[in-house]
């Protein structure tokens, strides 16, 4: 083996053994019957009589997975949520990046500091911070109270909205920051060369701007998105006993019901319907370096 | 190039800023807060500090900040060696056996769902105890493998984009003069990297210290991190001292934050003055 090889190989192998063969576990186990014992599934391969091996593969756990409504809607609705949330992110975080990479450099640098900042704090006590605030007798009502705006206190903890305002908030940054780094590249001569030949901004911004930051765009996108998908904290804290996520069925079908195999299923099925967005996502993150250099 | 701000711009920032703030600002506030109902500001005793004495004096609060630090600190150290190497292998060697795979394999974690990647390493503790009997169990060891799965890649992001910034022809100048590219590596790369591993040890330090679902499927009895217990006490209802806590947080964060980047602006001035003279 070469001194290069040396380099990489330690890496390489770790993340071969703790994150490939991982899934290869999963999808294994996510054939296998549940079964009360430790661990809680029956073994895929079986010594049937003497010295013959049988393969015990059932597709029981995926054909549940079909026939219980549950599971489909969690699904959907964790897609909906997602992209809902992911829209949102770009309407406040595309003027934010746009704001800050327009900055002068002395201010631009505070400004993505206090972007950097929430995103260095635990996620569990920001999206905490939001009970607090959203609670019958929290914050907001208080203060709408005493302002006389409303007379009873509204219901916005445990509602599909806390879950939305959660996602958003812990997903911000996560959309900004890969914006303004592109923003950052972007020559703005172009706007002024697109206005003295007679563009109003918002023309110049629209066939100019926006174009141009299309890749910043798609990766902060896939970085709200994907997560956002199995999203478990955020909804467990703020959506309410009702609110259906797939992150938190697979967390309940694992913890509460000990239903391994099931919850393998679960998470083999998010893991397709994800894996196409990851792809995406890396083709828009070498698209964006290679545009560097 | 830089214009008139409008006052769209201005306004989208202020708010935003605002929505990005003021859940962290209303912790701090009501940290001080004496009523134990969190939200509702008990004038006549507050501000007090009575919180923080009893957050202080909380043992199972404690306990578990002891488990996450132990942890953290780990996690940090490890992943900052293998995500190094990953990083400085991705962006100087333009071509090698498996260059793909170890450029998905570090790009995935950072977008992979937690709950995937908890219960997958899980799986695979239990199946890797049945098949060699090793790890006895789950506690800090798997949740420390677990931190570094996913931290390495965060560092292996940050230390390919430093490498990919700066020039190599200070490498390839200590290599004609005859230096062994294991020397290069710690006499001229790593002091030039340094900034970008530094921020990686402290990014894979708070992501493990912060993480929440990962851990809670790698680890076993009596192992309980900080997270693990926010959330069990979060669940039963708001409690003052989860404000405390917070407030710590931020603080730590804060300053720690704003320390690194006036160091980190103070070298890049240095770097530009050296090449001037």
């Amino acid at each position: 083996m070469t001194g290069r090889g040396l380099v990489v190989a330690l890496p390489y192998l770790w993340l071969l053994l703790f994150f490939v063969v991982p899934f290869v576990i999963v999808l294994k186990i996510s054939f296998s019957d549940i079964d009360l014992a430790i661990p809680p599934y029956k073994p895929l391969l079986v010594w049937a009589g003497k010295n013959a091996l049988s393969i015990r593969v059932n597709f029981n756990n995926y054909a549940f997975l079909f026939t219980d409504s549950l599971y489909i809607h969690a699904f959907l609705n964790s897609v909906k949520v997602a992209f809902i949330s992911t829209v949102i992110c770009i309407l406040i975080g595309y003027p934010m990046a746009y704001g800050i990479a327009r900055a002068t450099p002395k201010l631009r640098n505070i400004l993505l500091l206090l972007v950097i900042l929430p995103f260095w704090t635990s996620l569990l006590l920001r999206v905490y911070a939001w009970i607090g605030l959203l609670k019958p007798n929290g914050v907001i009502n208080n203060v709408l109270l005493w302002l006389g705006i409303i007379h009873e206190p509204l219901t916005m903890l445990y509602t599909p909205f806390a879950m939305y305002v959660g996602i958003v908030y812990s997903y911000l940054p996560f959309f900004i920051l890969p914006l303004y780094a592109n923003l950052e590249k972007m020559d703005w001569q172009l706007l002024e060369a697109a206005e003295d030949l007679g563009c109003r901004p918002w023309q110049a911004f629209y066939k100019i701007t926006l174009p141009l930051s299309r890749n910043g765009v798609l990766a902060g996108s896939m970085l709200v998105f994907i997560p956002a998908v199995g999203e478990f904290v955020i909804p467990a804290l703020l959506g309410g006993p009702n609110a259906l996520m797939i992150g938190r069925v697979l967390w309940d079908e694992f913890f509460s019901n000990r239903a391994w195999p099931v919850a393998s299923a679960v998470a083999i099925l998010l893991l397709i319907l994800l894996v196409p967005f990851m792809m995406w996502y890396q083709s828009v993150q070498a698209r964006e370096s290679a545009g560097t250099r | 190039m830089n214009q008139r701000p409008s006052y769209l711009i201005v306004t989208c920032l202020a708010f935003g800023f605002a929505f990005l703030y003021i859940p962290i600002l209303s912790m701090v506030v009501f940290s001080f807060n004496a009523s134990k109902l969190v939200t509702v500001w008990d004038s006549a005793h507050s501000p007090t500090l009575k919180w923080y004495y009893s957050l202080l004096n909380n043992g199972e609060i404690l306990d578990a900040a002891w488990i996450s630090l132990k942890v953290a600190v780990i996690n940090a150290s490890g992943s900052v060696i293998l995500g190094t190497l990953a990083g400085f292998g991705l962006a100087r060697f333009s071509h090698f056996r498996g260059r793909f795979t170890l450029n998905a394999m570090t790009t995935a974690p950072l977008v992979m769902p937690e709950v995937i990647t908890g219960l997958s390493l899980l799986l695979l503790f239990v199946a890797m105890e049945q098949l060699i009997g090793w790890p006895a169990g789950r506690g800090i060891t798997t949740m420390t493998i677990a931190h570094m799965t996913f931290s390495m890649a965060y560092v292996t992001v940050i230390v390919n984009s430093r490498m990919s910034t700066f020039d190599t022809a200070l490498e390839e100048a200590a290599m004609d003069l005859g230096a062994r590219p294991f020397k290069v590596f710690f006499v001229i790369t790593l002091p030039i990297i340094f900034p970008a591993i530094l921020s990686g040890w402290l990014l894979a330090f708070t992501l493990s210290w912060d993480d929440l679902v990962i851990s809670s499927f790698t680890s076993g009895p009596g192992s309980s991190t900080l997270p693990m217990v926010v959330f069990s006490k979060v669940r039963l209802g708001v409690s003052p001292e989860i404000n405390v806590l917070a407030t710590m947080t931020v603080t730590v964060v804060s300053l720690m934050i704003i320390g690194v980047s006036l160091w980190m602006a103070r070298a890049a001035k240095l770097d530009k003055a050296a090449a001037q003279g």
